[in-house]
């Protein structure tokens, strides 16, 4: 790999002296601009970062569109004809319900269904039509990790899906905690997806009123010191504040956890968000803010003072300090450039890329071009320096044997996924998933890695459909090293010396290449193992 | 060597670069392994430790449960508490522990927990296994920690976790291993070329993190071979209860008795939630407590005199209400029991100060509150059991409370 990074003279000279143009910010430091190069390796380098990796055909049809303009259009996700992917999540009806439409199409367990069953009071027959397995809550999970897993193989609008699911996994929350299960949905649906290439301060704003994020983080239960329960089961309870969401709304969601807030911001902003809550979250599940449960006092939030009775607009100022501040532009700066070049992202990178935020007030579009202009990005230590996760990697994989998937294929690959160790919407945490290659990396998930290669393609997976013939069209196949330089320039592009080198010396084993001693012309190369070497193999764990 | 060297040197280099796994890099430094091994067992969902270990003799407890209390131990009848020391008794589903008891090989630490006050599975359990409550963004786990702190080994199995993911208290640099099952631990293909294919593929190549781990899979999958861990059944009469936690705990003996250099292990057991329906001698819990008793005491059983080296750890990330609530369950607590088997432990004894359940002494007047920190307990059981130095287990905590007093 190293050797052939190093033999791209176009490139050498583009990280060299940067030959395309340099302009200055206004005020903000000098930011090198580079076109992307144009060669083979650079556009496998962008597929593999701003999609979930490359199709059969992908490299030839970006290297005629040309990288700059792919790029563009996928900057453009509305520009993008996605209709075939949306027909596939058809079948998926809990995509398009409205929260209160969820919660009456999905009613929650009588609790005395499990009594009734273990006393012989209600049959198991009886139990499954009153309360069948597509009515029950936990469907809702289960489409959405199909729609995630459909979307991410077949959609065109790929930098679109990445990026859906960077700030699903900024802004988590949990399917399995409490009534989160009813809102996810619409959470990703009406508050990620629009905004996954807006403005980042829009994204805060929005998740902060979510019942999924009110819910998951508990800030409906928030009140000022001293509240007492009016109604219902918790009546006379006193309640007081949670501090919850203030807090991980600062650590995680925008300053970082060395941001320079106190324990005290965290109180104050905890104060500041008192009465955002939700209208009967059990049937209608919307935002409301309920001024009683409201701190009407003054508070001092990192030095900026909100005057006393602010009400709900409390909560707004503190997403505004919070957005402006220069600790969220490096935050979210660093946490985009870890996902778009490396675990340890280049410091000066995050610093172009803050200055972005700064300057366009968190433009998500503005903040990925300066990465995508940058000599970091293009550089050669970059190329397949980042490790998949179990969602790119099983995604990526189906794509390179451009296998053809619905939604219930869909939903085995999110099943696999899962025993790769990522299972959809199921991070608990409000850190979501780690986005660096100590987590994913361990033996047990990378035999997972390598079994799921050989189900995949030996098309053990319902649903999922893989034509291996049409991935060596034209390799005679009684000419196994002919079939293995089709099969890897498929599936990888361009391999390392060293990745073809084994996989040749695999070739003299008679159970890869079927070939017999006495008739060398019956040969029938074993693609599906080959296949999933490849899938299983060290190169192709990166992007 | 510089990447220009490397370069020039070509496959010679690769060879050296390669280079062994890391665990067989730390020999170099590695000390005599005491052999010792601690298996954590987390219960998912809050257990309700008052009745799986029952104060009895606190009248606040029927008191508070009208339908779901445990009746007192009665010599003689069936289907009823066992009594452990005149005031606290086992739930019946555990009557399997009693033989340990008796032999001082079980202790129980009641009124234990966490000194955070969330009622958040995910938030608590977090806590207890990052070890830092209150502390979201602790990288690594206590018991990953723990064997850190431990002399290296040369072993990929020094600690293990049953499951498709690592759990948080054993994430950290120390190489942990999670598995499904040890007989799904290998490339399962028809025949061996697959095997060979990716043991070459991961064999060449850089020293980087992925390579590094593929060697390791490899030497892992061959050591459990070599080992024959599968073949290891459990000692004759020693039947694991199906499903999930026996299956787990019946993988834990297979590695103990394969010599593999098991350290620390982890298992996990769900369903404890039990806000609706919870049951008395009968039901709900009691059905998940014989499950989680028949397969501790299997292990036990299971493992004969080599438990002399193991301790086995339960925990949960909090109790439950002391009082019933309106569904005949029990809502989400504070304090909570936790038990200790085997080791040199001095056992046969029921620890920690027992609060009372008077409502004017319970942690916002409804749960029992934590008489002792749950980082005292696993301080007491790394420390002692392990030989783990207690200084950098709980970053930020110092114990504030006496030793428990749990090993001889």
């Amino acid at each position: 790999m190293r050797r052939l990074a190093l033999a791209l003279v176009a490139l050498g000279a583009l990280t060299g002296c940067g030959v395309p143009a340099t302009s200055v910010a206004d005020g903000a430091a000098p930011r090198p601009a580079v076109a992307p190069p144009g060669d083979d390796r650079a556009i496998l380098h962008a597929l593999g970062r701003l999609t979930f990796g490359p199709r059969p055909g992908d490299l030839e049809r970006v290297r005629t569109l040309g990288v700059q303009a792919w790029i563009e259009r996928q900057l453009r996700p509305e520009t993008i004809d996605d209709a075939p992917t949306e027909r596939a999540l058809a079948d998926l009806g809990s995509l398009r319900m409205s929260i209160p439409e969820a919660l009456r199409a999905y009613p929650r367990p009588d609790p005395q269904m499990r009594e009734k069953l273990q006393s012989g009071q209600l049959s198991r027959q009886d139990m499954l039509e009153m309360y069948p397995p597509e009515k029950r809550p936990y469907r809702i999970t289960a489409e959405l990790q199909a729609a995630k897993m459909l979307r991410a193989v077949t959609s065109e609008r790929q930098l679109q899906e990445v990026m859906v699911a960077f700030w699903f996994n900024h802004f988590n929350v949990f399917a399995g905690k409490g009534d989160v299960r009813w809102y996810v949905s619409a959470y990703e649906r009406d508050v990620i997806r629009p905004r996954a290439l807006g403005r980042f301060p829009d994204l805060v704003r929005a998740t902060a009123r979510h019942p999924a994020m009110l819910v998951y983080l508990d800030n409906w239960l928030s009140t000022r010191e001293d509240f007492v329960v009016p109604a219902g089961p918790n009546r006379g309870r006193k309640a007081g504040l949670n501090e919850n969401y203030a807090r991980e709304l600062m650590e995680l969601h925008t300053l970082g956890v060395d941001g320079g807030y106190t324990q005290k911001d965290v109180r104050e902003v905890a104060r500041a968000f008192t009465g955002w809550s939700i209208e009967r979250p059990q049937a209608e599940g919307r935002f409301v803010f309920r001024p009683a449960m409201h701190d009407p006092g003054a508070k001092l939030v990192l030095a900026h003072r909100l005057s006393a009775f602010g009400g709900e607009a409390d909560g707004e100022r503190v997403i505004e300090i919070l957005t402006r501040h220069p600790s969220t532009a490096r935050f979210i700066a660093t946490k985009l450039v870890r996902r778009f070049v490396a675990d340890t992202p280049p410091p000066g990178l995050i610093e172009r890329v803050a200055a972005t935020y700064t300057r366009t007030d968190g433009d998500v579009r503005a903040m990925l071009r300066t990465i995508l202009e940058s000599p970091e990005f293009w550089s050669e230590d970059t190329y397949r320096a980042k490790i998949k996760t179990p969602l790119e990697f099983v995604a990526s994989a189906v794509r390179a044997l451009g296998a053809s998937v619905d939604a219930r294929g869909a939903f085995e690959l999110a099943r696999a996924s899962a025993e790769i160790g990522e299972p959809l919407y199921q991070a608990q945490p409000p850190t979501g998933y780690k986005d660096t290659a100590d987590v994913w990396v361990n033996t047990g998930a990378l035999l997972a890695r390598m079994n799921f290669g050989l189900t995949l393609a030996s098309g053990r997976y319902a649903r999922v459909s893989v034509d291996l013939g049409a991935l060596v069209a034209g390799a005679d196949r009684r000419q196994p090293a002919a079939v293995l330089d089709r099969l890897l320039a498929t599936l990888v592009g361009r391999p390392t010396p060293e990745t073809r080198a084994v996989l040749a010396e695999q070739l003299t084993n008679p159970q890869i290449t079927r070939l017999t001693p006495d008739d060398r012309a019956s040969a029938d190369t074993d693609v599906a193992k080959l296949a999933a070497l490849v899938i299983g193999s060290p190169e192709f764990q990166r992007r | 060597m510089d990447r220009r060297t490397f370069l020039k040197c070509g496959a010679c280099s690769l060879v050296a670069l390669s280079g062994p796994p890391r665990f067989l890099v730390r020999t170099a430094a590695a000390a005599e392994s005491k052999g010792k091994v601690l298996v954590a067992v987390f219960q998912r969902g809050a257990v309700d430790g008052l009745s799986m270990v029952m104060p009895y003799g606190d009248p606040g407890y029927a008191a508070a449960r009208s339908s779901i209390a445990l009746r007192p131990p009665k010599v003689g009848e069936r289907d009823r508490a066992v009594d452990l020391d005149g005031f606290f008794a086992l739930h019946p589903a555990l009557a399997p522990l009693i033989p340990l008891w008796e032999n001082r090989a079980l202790a129980v630490v009641h009124a234990c927990g966490s000194p955070d006050t969330t009622r958040s599975h995910f938030d608590a359990q977090d806590y207890m296994e990052s070890g830092t409550p209150g502390v979201k963004s602790t990288q690594d786990g206590w018991l990953a920690r723990a064997v850190k702190a431990l002399p290296a080994a040369p072993t990929p199995f020094r600690a293990v976790a049953m499951g498709p993911t690592l759990p948080r208290a054993l994430q950290g640099d120390v190489g942990a291993v999670a598995m499904q099952s040890i007989e799904r631990f290998d490339v399962r293909a028809g025949d061996q070329t697959a095997r060979h294919g990716f043991e070459s593929l991961y064999a060449q190549g850089v020293r980087d993190v992925i390579s590094g781990t593929g060697r390791e899979t490899f030497e892992a999958v061959k050591m459990l071979k070599t080992a024959n861990a599968a073949r290891i059944a459990p000692a004759d009469g020693v039947e694991y209860p199906r499903g999930q936690f026996g299956e787990a705990m019946k993988q834990i003996a297979q590695l103990i008795k394969a010599n593999v250099g098991l350290e620390v292990a982890f298992a996990d057991m769900q369903g404890w939630d039990t806000h609706v329906g919870q049951g008395a001698e009968q039901g709900q819990l009691a059905s998940r407590l014989r499950d989680f008793g028949g397969a501790l005491a299997a292990f036990v059983r299971d493992l004969g005199d080599r438990m002399a080296d193991v301790v086995v750890l339960t925990m949960s990330e909090f109790g439950r209400t002391v009082a019933e609530n309106g569904n005949r369950g029990t809502d989400h607590g504070h304090a909570t029991a936790m038990l200790v088997l085997g080791g040199s432990l001095r056992g046969g004894r029921v620890y920690g100060r027992w609060p009372g359940l008077e409502r004017a002494g319970l942690f916002e007047a409804r749960d029992l509150p934590v008489t002792s920190d749950f980082r005292t307990l696993f301080t007491e059981v790394a420390t002692r059991h392990l030989g783990v130095p207690a200084t950098t287990l709980f970053p930020g905590w110092k114990a504030n409370e006496p030793p428990l007093g749990l090993f001889a």
